[in-house]
């Protein structure tokens, strides 16, 4: 069911040295709260230097697994990180870029102020150091968004916030980046330009990562494997196989026309 | 302590210092203006100025134990109280379905209550109606260093919770997976807040000491534009306007902390138009 799919254990650029993540195996992942089985039986398998998608109707469970991975709701099943060999991955690194910011944005944070209060212990109201100014300098720049550092987070757009907090989810470098819905409501040309960011670090970082999308155009361009959900995996494949599945149509389809 | 009121006396030769109670009113705001214009900046980024109230509201009580329990051990029993309150109404909001602010005023309601039925008890709460509106005239050499051991304390914890409050501010799950551990950071920034309201409640008085929380970080805002700058105004300003408030209070013959207060409200109002947009 699960294809494992090859992978050349190298990150390129870093001549040659193994990814210190391979995959991650969720087994029979569930999660209740408050006596409301929100996730039933999840299994599935996430590779380095693929793009998987979870796809679904809202209160599918999506973000819910998402929060089970990032270790923020308890949980009852396994969620195995493994090297290349099987053994267990140790110290993995998760970038995390979260559904939708509702933050005051009236205050008085800098987008500089975010990424050192962040990046540093060293305390923010103290001022930022050069070095940590550097640090985020370096990570807005892998988003191409060093132009925003002294402006106000709470007056970009939101197409620069997300590529802020990605730039963030990319400092260290992460072996698992997790993206929840992160285009929403964000304009036609900034999604373009988040997505081919996101596919260019597949590529070049061989990171594993995990979208939740509701953008299925999305999906079918940039996903390598999708996972459809509804309190549990319903069909998961290549996007091909998804996508024609019936389960599919019972999802999107029944409803009157694609979510 | 008598070589700090020559110092004063030499630095400062104004009429209004010539008392020593004077003396002592002013030093007592130099220590609790800039701690509440600290911890009010996040205070207001993590919209908690209604919680603070009840916290306020809650030192009440806390003098109520106090009373019961003996003068001796007022401070720690308020302090004990405030604690425990600030742990509780934090605990319930995050495991109970209701919303914060009904939660929060059904303990800022409780306490209040609890506190006068027992301070009331045979008609004596007018002894006790300084707690109220405080009194910073009556701030003695003892209580000074209690203020300004709070003082330090409250800044070297400032230093590590910071980072994390302002990130939690903006996005809890995000700050979670950056290693924050969100809600000890909050339950540890509401023991902080409590501790120095209890500390301070005698000076600025139940009904004024969330204003002193609130308005300096609020004038803050108006004006700055990246945390450092918040900070730094902000203690500038509670700072500024708890000495203008004390001065001012001396010459109308009006209580200092509302005085303070007031001029506080007027640092805000002052700033307002200074907004970006």
């Amino acid at each position: 069911m699960n294809t494992v799919q090859s992978c050349p254990h190298k990150v390129p650029g870093t001549e040659g040295a193994p990814c210190r993540l391979c995959r991650i195996e969720v087994d029979n992942l569930s999660v209740t709260l408050g006596g409301q089985t929100l996730l039933r039986d999840v299994s599935l398998h996430i590779h380095c230097g693929e793009l998987t998608a979870l796809i679904g109707a809202n209160g599918a469970g999506k973000t819910t697994l998402l929060r089970a991975l990032l270790g923020q709701v308890e949980y009852k099943g396994t969620v195995r990180h493994l090297t290349a060999d099987g053994r267990p991955a140790a110290d993995i690194r998760t970038g995390y870029v979260p559904q939708q910011l509702e933050f005051d944005r009236s205050s008085p944070v800098t987008v500089m102020d975010f990424l050192a209060c962040s990046l540093s212990r060293h305390a923010v109201f103290l001022g930022v150091g050069k070095k940590t100014r550097e640090r985020a300098m370096t990570a807005l720049a892998r988003t191409h968004c060093e132009k925003l550092a002294d402006r106000p987070l709470g007056a970009l757009s939101g197409g620069e916030l997300q590529r802020v907090l990605l730039a963030l989810a990319l400092t260290p470098q992460p072996d698992l980046l997790i993206l929840d819905e992160p285009v929403s409501g964000v304009d036609q040309n900034g999604l373009e330009t988040f997505y081919q960011t996101v596919d260019e670090l597949k590529h070049r970082n061989h990171m594993a990562i995990l979208l939740v999308s509701h953008d299925l155009d999305v999906v079918e361009r940039y996903a390598d494997r999708v996972v459809l959900m509804q309190g549990g995996v319903i069909k998961q494949g290549s996007p091909e196989v998804v996508f024609d599945s019936p389960e599919f149509e019972q999802v999107f389809y029944t409803r009157g026309g694609r979510a | 302590m008598n070589t700090i009121y020559a110092l004063m006396d030499a630095l400062l030769p104004f009429e209004w210092l010539h008392y020593t109670f004077m003396k002592n009113a002013l030093l007592a705001i130099l220590l609790i203006t800039p701690l509440f214009g600290m911890l009010g900046t996040m205070a207001v980024d993590n919209k908690m100025a209604f919680f603070s109230d009840a916290l306020g509201h809650s030192a009440l009580t806390g003098i109520a134990i106090g009373v019961v329990l003996g003068v001796g051990s007022q401070m720690v029993s308020m302090l004990v109280f405030g604690i425990l309150w600030a742990v509780l109404i934090t605990f319930v909001k995050h495991n109970s379905k209701m919303s914060a602010d009904t939660i929060i005023s059904v303990f800022s309601s409780t306490s209040i209550a609890l506190g006068l039925v027992i301070l009331a008890r045979g008609g004596a709460f007018a002894k006790y109606s300084s707690y109220l509106v405080g009194d910073v005239l009556s701030v003695t050499a003892g209580d000074l260093a209690g203020l300004l051991v709070t003082l330090l304390v409250t800044a070297v914890a400032w230093g590590m919770l910071f980072n994390p409050l302002l990130l939690t501010s903006v996005n809890a799950p995000l700050a979670q997976s950056r290693g924050v551990r969100a809600k000890l950071t909050e339950y540890a920034f509401t023991v902080i807040v409590a501790v120095a309201v209890m500390m301070s409640i005698r000076w600025v008085g139940v009904m004024l000491i969330n204003s002193l929380l609130i308005l300096p970080a609020a004038a803050s805002r108006n004006v700055a534009r990246n945390a450092a700058w918040y900070m730094r105004l902000s203690v500038l300003i509670a700072l500024c306007c708890g000495v203008a408030g004390l001065v001012l209070s001396y010459y109308l013959n009006t209580s200092a902390g509302a005085a303070i207060v007031l001029c506080a409200a007027a640092a805000y109002f002052v700033t307002l138009p200074l907004r970006r947009k």
